[in-house]
């Protein structure tokens, strides 16, 4: 469908539980290459071994209608249980956990260590001129602190892609 | 459980193969006819077919055929279609039929061999990653490395390949998994892994809106598509009722000819780019459109910004994905065609509602019909392959024919010519366009029905794709009629040449063709030439009442265009007509000439 105007392009977390069984992963990963969707960030893992059930959460964008879209071609997917849209749930939760290489000496060095304690990362490896921070939060928060970081000797980092859950007792 | 045949009492005493437990389940499954060709990854599945009588096994002359046959057998009889092919190229060769039935849900349960599981992965001889290649191209599919799995696998395929919308489904068995003895379920105890359980029910309350919009219009249409189709007879059935209590005018897409009576005063004829006039034209100026089982291709809407602009849309689907795809509707109801269509009746009845006055809407429709879009000029010398499609029609519509095409000209010039006034006797390949879909398709449909007339309307090019299985027809003793409209030409593709590319026919004119008559006596069947008018009517009727499979040429006018045309990026009511004088070489932008 045409994009018309008025209609921006919204960012979306999709929490997808599936079937655990080989292949479904490159089942949800071909549907968006295949119908050109954007995929900003993935995760997977096996939840529920019981029940054979994986969660895969997707973040995407897209304009309204597109995203309408992608929910109803994953929803009709027959390895595919459940199409969660968590980011439209006020009780939705998302999270990121990641990795962050800062190298550097002296005042710099410092200052990475005094704002690591303000964006509550923990120091997991350290050496006489680098660190490797963990730090867990939402997306913007780690943007926010890979920023702060940049100028003090950024030198790499690993990040999970968004993790989400829904509030409360269900 | 009741009772326990002798079958199952055997079952417990001794194990079953895997190919033997597939055997079975297809049994169960009230499979009649599967179509394939062997080769060593499943040897073991057709020395299981040795001992099985219930199972006819048509052995077509490349796996494209087989599915393609399938196709035919499912589309003309609602059952779903089985191939059985071999691992690595007996996989690939199906796959253009598996995209093609995928293209327009056709239940097909696709068999295929693969190499022993402990050489998967390992480059082995004849092997490809099947399910790696059709993931994408299937609505489901398995590689089933456990011989405990296979029978609930088989019922599960089955399920999902034919509710919903159906579709192809893919099951990839190694060669060892056919010879490991495993258990054998039945159909009623096979309990699925996946909970596929598509809606079928349409939602109430948007019936009752939909059909309170329905009862004040001034200009409605049903647009109807394979949908309908695929719901069954009863669906075709409801359209009918339902059509007939509002008094609107009903089109159809490709797929979905012959659900509505061409017959009935309230059909207007296929809509679309090479559709009639008048339907396009009440398309374009309808006030509310009733979508039923069709989805907004772009064969359907033209330019999408200028599709039907000033009217209020309801869309009825199985598949939800397909609602707000391509155009936006106001009231998208999920569900079942004919389940629908039922309750919508129900909800009119309900309601109270009378049948609308549409009086100015018909006399407006009338104007439109007065125009006659399909006219082409008759001459006397040349036949026109519009006059042999027309001929072929009333020679053949007082018998119980089926009609399959390849795709081109030929296959357009069928869907305006060729009148059809029950579902499921046309098939034809819609969305994916495969030319060598006609020939394999009337394989499948004769195999279905024995006694009827099946006829292949076909392009000289198109029917090269598949010829070979013309030997399959002479092998089963299959009397279909291949009506090849014989222009020497890719006839689309030289009409889109000379319209949009300066009429330079870059390789699209058919070089060195087989003498057909010849050819047809070589491969063992019947070949028969008509060149003029005159001797046309003769010739079909001896085509007619030959009892063995016969190809025939019929020479038909050279450089005949398809029309009317919705040129690529215009609107419904902007199409080129044949006989109004637009300068052809302008009628298309630089814009348009992008889209295909």
């Amino acid at each position: 469908m045409p994009p018309r105007v008025n209609e921006a392009i919204e960012k979306r977390t999709f929490a997808v539980l599936v079937d655990n069984e080989p292949g479904v992963l490159a089942r949800v990963v071909g549907l968006f290459s295949a119908r050109g969707y954007n995929i900003e960030s993935l995760t997977v893992a096996e939840t529920d071994t019981a029940n054979h059930a994986s969660r895969i959460t997707i973040v995407t964008s897209g304009t309204p209608l597109i995203l309408e879209q992608i929910r109803a071609q994953l929803d009709r997917m027959v390895s595919i249980r459940t199409v969660q849209d968590v980011s439209s749930d006020p009780l939705g939760i998302e999270r990121e956990l990641s990795l962050i290489k800062v190298r550097g000496t002296g005042e710099q060095r410092a200052e990475a260590l005094r704002l690591a304690d303000i964006f509550r990362a923990k120091v997991i490896d350290t050496t006489h001129e680098s660190f490797v921070f963990e730090l867990t939060g939402a997306s913007s928060k780690i943007d926010k602190f890979l920023g702060l970081m940049e100028p003090l000797g950024l030198v790499e980092m690993s990040r999970t892609g968004v993790l989400s859950l829904t509030r409360g007792i269900d | 459980m009741t009772t326990q045949t002798t079958a199952e009492a055997e079952t417990k005493t001794k194990p079953l193969t895997g190919a033997e437990i597939l055997v079975r389940a297809l049994v169960d499954q009230g499979v009649d006819t599967i179509f394939g060709y062997p080769g060593g990854a499943v040897l073991p599945i057709y020395d299981a077919l040795f001992h099985e009588p219930k199972l006819r096994h048509v052995l077509v002359r490349h796996e494209q055929g087989a599915t393609h046959a399938a196709e035919g057998y499912a589309r003309s009889t609602g059952k779903p279609g089985v191939v059985l092919v071999t691992s690595g190229p007996g996989a690939t060769n199906a796959i253009t039929g598996i995209v093609d039935a995928l293209m327009d849900s056709i239940p097909l349960v696709v068999i295929t061999g693969q190499v022993a599981t402990h050489l998967i992965g390992s480059d082995a001889f004849q092997e490809a990653d099947t399910v790696g290649i059709t993931r994408s191209c299937t609505k489901h599919n398995y590689l089933v490395k456990n011989v405990n799995d296979l029978a609930r696998v088989v019922h599960e395929a089955f399920h999902i390949a034919t509710s919903g919308r159906p579709g192809p489904v893919v099951i990839d068995i190694p060669k060892d998994v056919q010879f490991m003895p495993g258990p054998y379920i039945g159909p009623e105890e096979a309990k699925p892994l996946h909970t596929y359980n598509p809606r079928t029910k349409g939602d109430p309350t948007k019936i009752a809106e939909a059909i309170a919009l329905l009862a004040t219009a001034k200009r409605p249409v049903f647009y109807t598509g394979g949908g309908i189709i695929n719901a069954g007879p009863a669906a075709s059935q409801a359209l009918r009722d339902l059509a007939h209590m509002v008094g609107a005018p009903v089109t159809s897409t490709l797929m979905g000819l012959g659900a509505f009576p061409a017959a009935d005063d309230q059909w207007l004829g296929m809509l679309g780019m090479h559709g009639s006039f008048e339907a396009n034209h009440v398309m374009h100026d309808c006030d509310v459109m009733v979508c039923l089982g069709a989805r907004f291709d772009d064969r359907i809407t033209g330019r999408l910004d200028a599709f039907s602009p000033g009217s209020k849309k309801i869309h009825v689907d199985i598949d939800p994905s397909s609602i707000n795809k391509n155009v936006r509707v106001d009231i998208g109801i999920v569900g079942d065609a004919g389940s629908i269509i039922t309750d919508m009746i129900a909800a009119w009845n309900e309601g109270g509602y009378k049948k609308p006055d549409l009086a100015d809407w018909w006399a407006q429709i009338e104007t439109w019909r007065a125009r006659n879009g399909f006219a082409y000029r008759k001459d006397p010398n040349v036949i026109k392959p519009q006059y042999a499609i027309e001929r072929l029609y009333e020679l053949t519509k007082d018998r119980k024919t089926y009609i399959s095409t390849e795709v081109g000209q030929h296959q357009m010039w069928a869907a305006q010519f060729y009148r059809f006034e029950e579902p499921n006797r046309w098939m034809t390949s819609g969305g994916l366009g495969t030319m060598g879909y006609g020939l394999p398709a009337a394989v499948g449909a004769q195999m279905a029905h024995p006694d009827a007339l099946v006829i292949d309307i076909a392009g000289e090019a198109s029917v090269q794709m598949t010829m070979q299985e013309f030997s399959t027809a002479v092998q089963f003793n299959l009397p279909i009629k291949i009506f090849i409209i014989n222009n020497e030409w890719m006839g689309m593709v030289r009409q889109w040449q000379q319209l949009l590319h300066g009429e330079r026919y870059s390789h699209s004119y058919s070089e060195s063709l087989p003498d057909f008559v010849k050819l047809a006596e070589a491969l063992g069947g019947v070949g028969i030439r008509a060149t003029t008018p005159d001797e046309l009517d003769a010739k079909i009727m001896e085509m007619i009442d030959s009892p063995r499979p016969v190809l025939f040429d019929c020479r038909v006018a050279k450089e005949e265009n398809c029309f009317p045309m919705i040129p690529s990026g215009k609107a419904h009511n902007e199409m080129l007509l044949g006989d109004d004088g637009t300068d052809l070489d302008s009628a298309i932008d630089d814009e348009g000439k992008m889209l295909v």
